[in-house]
């Protein structure tokens, strides 16, 4: 076999890097609908977190209408910490890490995909435990704003921690390490994710839930831009 | 690079003038303050421990960005010192602050922006720290450490900005008096002096210490090389 | 010169690993790295499959230099270490389609069953890869290294914790896969298995290549003796200038 030169042909690159984030997605989707071990794990933590908070503060109905924001993005914030960790792990533990820097595409395809299927282990994580925090506590929690809400506080929750997972598993203290790197950088996420999401629960009006949406965006924006700029630095040698 | 440079010393010799400069300034030539009492003297450490505290942080992120774009290793060290400082200046400051306050606002903590987001960027040193310390490579260590910094600096104002959000939409009383006000107090000139020469003092002591820790860097990665050049 | 490397020196913080190596590799040849551990040899891999940076020296792969065109020599590089680079919990069939996409690989069906039948796993393409021997996953694994036609294979002691039968095994898909005219570079702490697979054999101690021979050139049991030498005759490492 003659060694070919490929070009970099420009009407081809993007379906190439469509194709391989595609790749990086499904791959990861289907790994994990397989053992279910991420997804079993992250839901039987998020229930038992909702079922401690339910003893540790004894909730009665009214003051559940201000505390239930808090609870469930505490939830979603450790919960997202066991996928983020393992979502990384399987790359790391059989070397298939290496595997994806050797392929010939941008490493942000590496970033995009893993980001993007933490995104739905999380939005699916969030897909459970909305309806049964509804039910356990008899609240609505189906308005749309607080689907918005979630899903931009996910966004933004993985954007970051997929970054931090990455450099987190390299470490010799990999499990403890990604909460303390992730939580202190991502509280202005949880403070306008649960702010935002009170104000819809408590039907506010727009103008003062406006703000935290807004930082809610501002948040996602800046740091999908930054994890995208610092990744190479991430996983190059 | 051996001997301690001359002007090291200076800076060593003009850094005690200047400390102990202040300290004469605080106690002598400010005024006691009316409602506060002595107490308020300890707002000239406080603040400037505190802007000593972030100056460090913009440092370090200042230090992660020129690492990763020469990735020479002196950037690191750099970044791993002004942490380790910006570390300690924050935590007195953090302190002092609580001092000052108890007997003004009768509570050792408020959970006040500047305050909340000075305790977060604390916990994002230690998370700096706690990074490094879990990585063997060298180069690893120090590519993550200077893109953990730049994180981190970036999170900070948003951080800032979201809890003083928090506090103007809900402010909550804690204890007696209201945490959400300053404690301001209106600064007659010779406090003013007071204060500005402080900050300069401490600014000067945090050179001074950059500049020591730095070498003592440098100095570690000699010992490094010499010791591996005796193992071979 | 299919792989070319000149005065290249690698650097972890202080310590030196490999110091001024040179080293080059004609078309179709199939060269053994052999050396003690420590000596570098993974290192070196690494530095040659892009994922570790050189810290002074040049490194060309099929003309295009590293680390600067590290697109381009991706595309030519199949790369085999001793940890599989598989998935565990989807197929074979499913782990080669995901890195066909990753390499753009075109008319990917037809050649995923064609790598698969090169390995002797066409019959568990549907089975999941946790599923299998660490013999049939690195048989698995050097398929998934030469699914795109790559001109350089790069292989990191293959033959890690298999047993007689899986090497031979392995060893059969090896020969096959030099027949087709790859450009091979394998590290190997096995002697004898090396001496059965490789024309040229090269031995790196101490960071550099210290002695290269052709097969033709070794008697009998020569190639014990010839590695025996060479690592005898290496010069010590030089002290290296203050970098601070």
């Amino acid at each position: 076999m003659s060694a070919t030169t490929h070009t970099v042909n420009e009407p081809r690159a993007l379906p190439r890097y469509l194709s391989a984030l595609w790749a990086v997605i499904w791959k990861d989707l289907a790994a994990e609908w397989r053992s279910r071990e991420m997804l079993s794990a992250m839901l039987v933590f998020a229930l038992l977190v909702i079922l401690i908070f339910n003893f540790a503060l004894e909730l009665d109905a009214l003051a559940r209408q201000t505390v239930t924001s808090g609870v469930l993005w505490v939830t979603f914030a450790f919960a997202g910490t066991l996928g983020l960790n393992r979502s990384m792990a399987v790359e790391k533990d059989r070397g298939c890490l290496d595997g994806l820097l050797l392929a010939p595409v941008d490493r942000s395809v590496i970033y995009f995909g893993k980001a993007l299927s933490n995104l739905v282990f999380m939005l699916a994580v969030a897909a459970i435990v909305l309806p049964v925090y509804s039910i356990l506590y008899n609240t609505n929690l189906f308005r749309p704003g607080l689907l918005l809400v979630v899903l931009l506080g996910s966004v933004g929750y993985v954007a970051v921690g997929t970054l931090l997972a990455s450099m987190a598993i390299q470490a010799r203290t990999r499990d403890i390490l990604l909460p303390i790197l992730l939580f202190p950088v991502v509280i202005p996420l949880l403070v306008a994710a649960v702010k935002a999401s009170t104000g819809f629960l408590q039907a506010l009006p727009i103008e003062d839930i406006r703000p935290w949406l807004n930082l809610l965006v501002v948040y996602d924006v800046i740091f999908i831009a930054a994890a995208f700029m610092v990744f190479d630095f991430v996983v190059e040698e | 690079m051996d001997a301690k440079p001359r002007w090291l010393s200076v800076l060593d010799v003009v850094t005690a003038l200047m400390l102990t400069a202040a300290t004469i300034m605080v106690f002598f030539y400010a005024p006691m303050e009316a409602v506060m009492g002595p107490v308020q003297k300890v707002f000239y450490y406080h603040v400037a421990h505190a802007w000593v505290g972030m100056l460090s942080f913009i440092v370090a992120g200042i230090a992660g960005i020129a690492y990763l774009r020469t990735k020479n290793i002196k950037w690191d060290i750099v970044g791993l010192a002004t942490v380790e400082l910006g570390m300690v200046f924050m935590l007195v400051g953090i302190v002092t602050g609580s001092i000052w306050a108890r007997p003004i606002w009768n509570t050792w903590w408020t959970w006040d922006p500047r305050l909340t987001t000075t305790t977060i960027m604390e916990l994002i040193y230690a998370a700096y720290l706690m990074l490094r310390q879990g990585i063997e490579d060298p180069e690893r260590r120090a590519r993550f450490g200077a893109v953990y910094a730049i994180l981190g600096v970036v999170s900070v104002p948003l951080t800032f900005f979201s809890i003083r959000i928090f506090r103007t939409i809900h402010p909550v009383v804690i204890g007696g008096g209201d945490p959400g006000a300053d404690g301001s107090f209106d600064m007659t000139p010779k406090m003013l002096q007071t204060f500005l020469f402080s900050l300069l003092a401490f600014t000067v002591l945090y050179a001074d210490l950059m500049w020591h820790r730095i070498r003592l860097g440098r100095l570690a990665e000699r010992v490094e090389q010499l010791k591996l050049r005796l193992s071979q | 010169m299919m792989i070319e490397v000149r005065h290249l020196i690698k650097r972890f913080g202080v310590k030196v690993v490999l110091r001024n190596l040179e080293f080059s590799v004609a078309p179709g040849e199939f060269v053994a790295l052999l050396g003690p551990n420590g000596a570098g040899k993974t290192t070196f891999l690494r530095i040659l499959a892009s994922l570790s940076r050189p810290s002074f020296g040049e490194v060309r792969i099929a003309g295009y230099q590293l680390p600067h065109q590290a697109a381009e020599v991706r595309r030519q590089l199949g790369v085999v270490s001793h940890l599989p680079l598989l998935y565990g919990d989807l197929s074979a069939e499913e782990n080669l389609r995901f890195y066909g996409k990753m390499y753009s690989v075109p008319g990917l069906d037809a050649r995923i069953t064609q790598v698969l039948e090169l390995v002797g796993l066409a019959a568990r393409r549907r089975d999941l890869v946790r599923t299998f021997s660490r013999g049939m996953q690195q048989r698995l694994t050097i398929g998934r290294a030469v699914l795109h036609n790559p001109s350089v294979l790069l292989m990191d002691e293959p033959h890690t914790g298999l047993d007689q039968d899986a090497c031979e095994m392995l060893d059969g898909v090896l020969r096959e896969v030099a027949g087709q005219g790859h450009t091979i570079v394998m590290t190997s702490h096995d002697l004898a298995r090396a001496a059965g697979l490789a024309s040229r054999f090269d031995v790196l101690t101490r960071g550099a290549v210290q002695a290269s021979a052709q097969r033709a050139d070794l008697q009998e049991d020569g190639l014990l003796a010839f590695y025996r030498r060479a690592l005898e005759d290496a010069a010590p490492m030089q002290p290296e200038k203050s970098l601070v």
